[in-house]
């Protein structure tokens, strides 16, 4: 980057290393059925919408690393196939926001 | 056999520990189920808390609550690629205790002093604890399952302060899926920063705040709106737009977030600041279409679970406590009768719609959804008055009657009829 490139944590990866995550061992996301996403979802909203990037489109499936969610529910709500099973982490596991 | 409480209280928010506190204070036994670490280590707010609703549960609470800045200043930019019309309000009362209106917070912090005050009352408060189902019998709520080991819980009453998703409220059949176009997914950073740096580049002092709202292409005219709020030394900057368009402009939030971070405009007053947090939440923006039922047979939604926020004004977590203490004094009146009926509890319904938050959310029940059904409001008319703008304070020797005639053509190329059907139309859902 230039010089004046004031703001050093632009990458997805670098904002998600400032967040304090308690990662359960199973996940609490769930793709339904791969195969929807496969055939019927050309745009796979949920990898470009998710604020954690938690779902990425590798080797034919959802990949879901669900141990940087943020548990928002937008990807709840915004699956137009509704097509994520969704549920909050079990108690005192996921995300843990320490300031704001 | 299940413990047995008055009350549980789903939710360690301002809704959640509002009605907590005054069920307490008022001799009932109240236990409050907090998922999280702690209260607040999953909620998340843009950072400003309106004095009044609380004020009346603690008096002159900012004495003891870790409170950032009083706000002085607001400021409202309508932003173009690189210009900005601007408006705002700055006020010495706002900076005098007798007269605080708001405060920037940070809710880690905040919400467990809240949730402190309401357990010195004698709220017990479980963490770590997810509340799976509410226990039904005879369609009348009767406690909750947690996923504790017999984790199952029995209440006269059972209040969802849940949150925004509220899976509680929708297990009970209380409302229908939410819309993509009825949340606003917003992304935000904390900015560390000297107090000293933020006071200069604000022109603020200690002990005095400003926020500042931007619209237009701060969401590259999707609807939206991005903000930036002083702390005592760090800035909350965040910009979320409704999940409907982020979907269907295919926006990646946090490079809109970046995006918003390095806007000319933008850019000198958080420059060197360094990124502490990064955080994503979903704001109810259904507005008063979208509140769902609020009670039933043993149980009350309150706060973001009942959608109570009003988007144009920036208020939720004042609503959410308000939703909070009318839950309580239902809950005591249900108390007093010995029934927890719907009936009973109805007075809460009641008192939320003729209130202030029922009466704003009415206000602008329909203005959501025209703005995100025309998009020129955003994406047109604020790159036009900042062209008009520049046009007419740049002297330039043409007179300021042509550059008035000049400026009223640009508006009047979309089409007479068309603008001032726009305007009409803006009038109508923001009167």
């Amino acid at each position: 980057m230039e010089g004046d490139e004031i703001m050093t944590k632009a990458t997805i990866e670098e904002k998600q290393y400032l967040v304090r995550f308690k990662a359960d061992k199973e996940s609490h996301l769930k793709i339904t059925d791969q195969s929807i996403c496969l055939e019927n979802c050309p745009d796979k909203p949920c990898t470009y919408f998710c604020p954690g990037e938690v779902y990425k489109f590798e080797g034919n499936r959802i990949q879901v690393g669900y141990e940087g969610c943020h548990e928002c529910g937008s990807c709840r709500i915004g699956c137009p196939q509704n097509n994520i099973e969704w549920k909050y982490p079990k108690g005192g596991h996921g995300v843990i926001f320490q300031l704001a | 056999m299940p413990e047995k409480f008055d009350v549980i209280v789903v939710g360690a928010g301002p809704a959640g520990t509002s009605c907590a506190y005054q069920c307490a204070k008022n001799g009932l036994k109240v236990l409050q189920i907090e998922r999280g670490e702690y209260p607040g280590a999953k909620n998340v707010m843009g950072g400003v808390l309106y004095k009044q609703q609380l004020e009346e549960i603690i008096p002159e609470f900012w004495k003891e609550a870790p409170i950032e800045r009083p706000i002085v200043e607001q400021r409202m930019w309508l932003l173009d690629e690189e210009s900005a019309m601007t408006l705002g309000f700055k006020g010495r009362a706002w900076a005098n205790e007798a007269s605080y209106n708001n405060f920037t917070i940070l809710r880690a912090k905040f919400d467990q002093w809240f949730a402190r005050k309401a357990q010195e009352l004698g709220v017990t408060l479980i963490n770590e604890t997810v509340v799976e189902e509410c226990l039904v019998e005879n369609g009348k709520v009767i406690g909750v399952r947690t996923d504790r080991p017999e984790g199952e819980v029995l209440a006269d009453v059972v209040v969802l302060a849940d949150g925004v998703n509220s899976l509680l409220a929708k297990q009970l059949g209380f409302h229908q899926d939410i819309e993509p176009a009825q949340v606003a997914l917003t992304v935000m950073e904390v900015l560390k920063l000297p107090a000293e740096t933020i006071n200069e580049r604000f022109n603020i002092e200690d002990g005095q705040g400003c926020t500042i709202e931007m619209f237009g292409d701060s969401t590259k005219g999707h609807l939206g709106t991005a903000f930036l709020y002083t702390n005592k030394e760090s800035l909350n900057i965040g910009v979320g737009a409704t999940l409907s368009s982020i979907v269907k402009e295919k926006i990646k939030p946090y490079e809109l977030l970046e995006y918003v971070k390095n806007h000319p405009i933008v850019k000198p007053l958080i420059q060197g600041a360094e990124e502490a947090e990064y955080l994503a939440h979903l704001i109810p923006e259904g507005g008063y279409h979208a509140i769902p039922k609020l009670v039933g047979d043993g149980v009350i939604v309150a706060g973001d679970a009942a959608q109570l926020v009003n988007g144009i004004h920036r208020e939720g977590s004042n609503m959410a406590m308000k939703s909070g203490s009318y839950a309580a004094e239902a809950i005591l009146l249900a108390k007093q009768k010995g029934r927890f009926t719907e009936e009973v509890l109805a007075i809460y319904r009641e008192k939320v719609y003729e209130s202030f938050i029922g009466q704003d959310l009415k206000k602008y029940k329909d203005a959501t959804e025209t703005l995100e059904n025309h998009p020129q409001y955003l994406k047109e008319y604020i790159p036009m008055m900042n062209r008009a703008a520049r046009a007419f304070f740049t002297v330039d020797g043409t007179s300021k009657r042509e550059k008035q005639k000049g400026i009223f053509n640009m508006f009047m190329e979309r089409g007479k009829i068309r603008t001032v059907q726009d305007m009409y139309r803006a009038w109508k859902v923001m009167k």
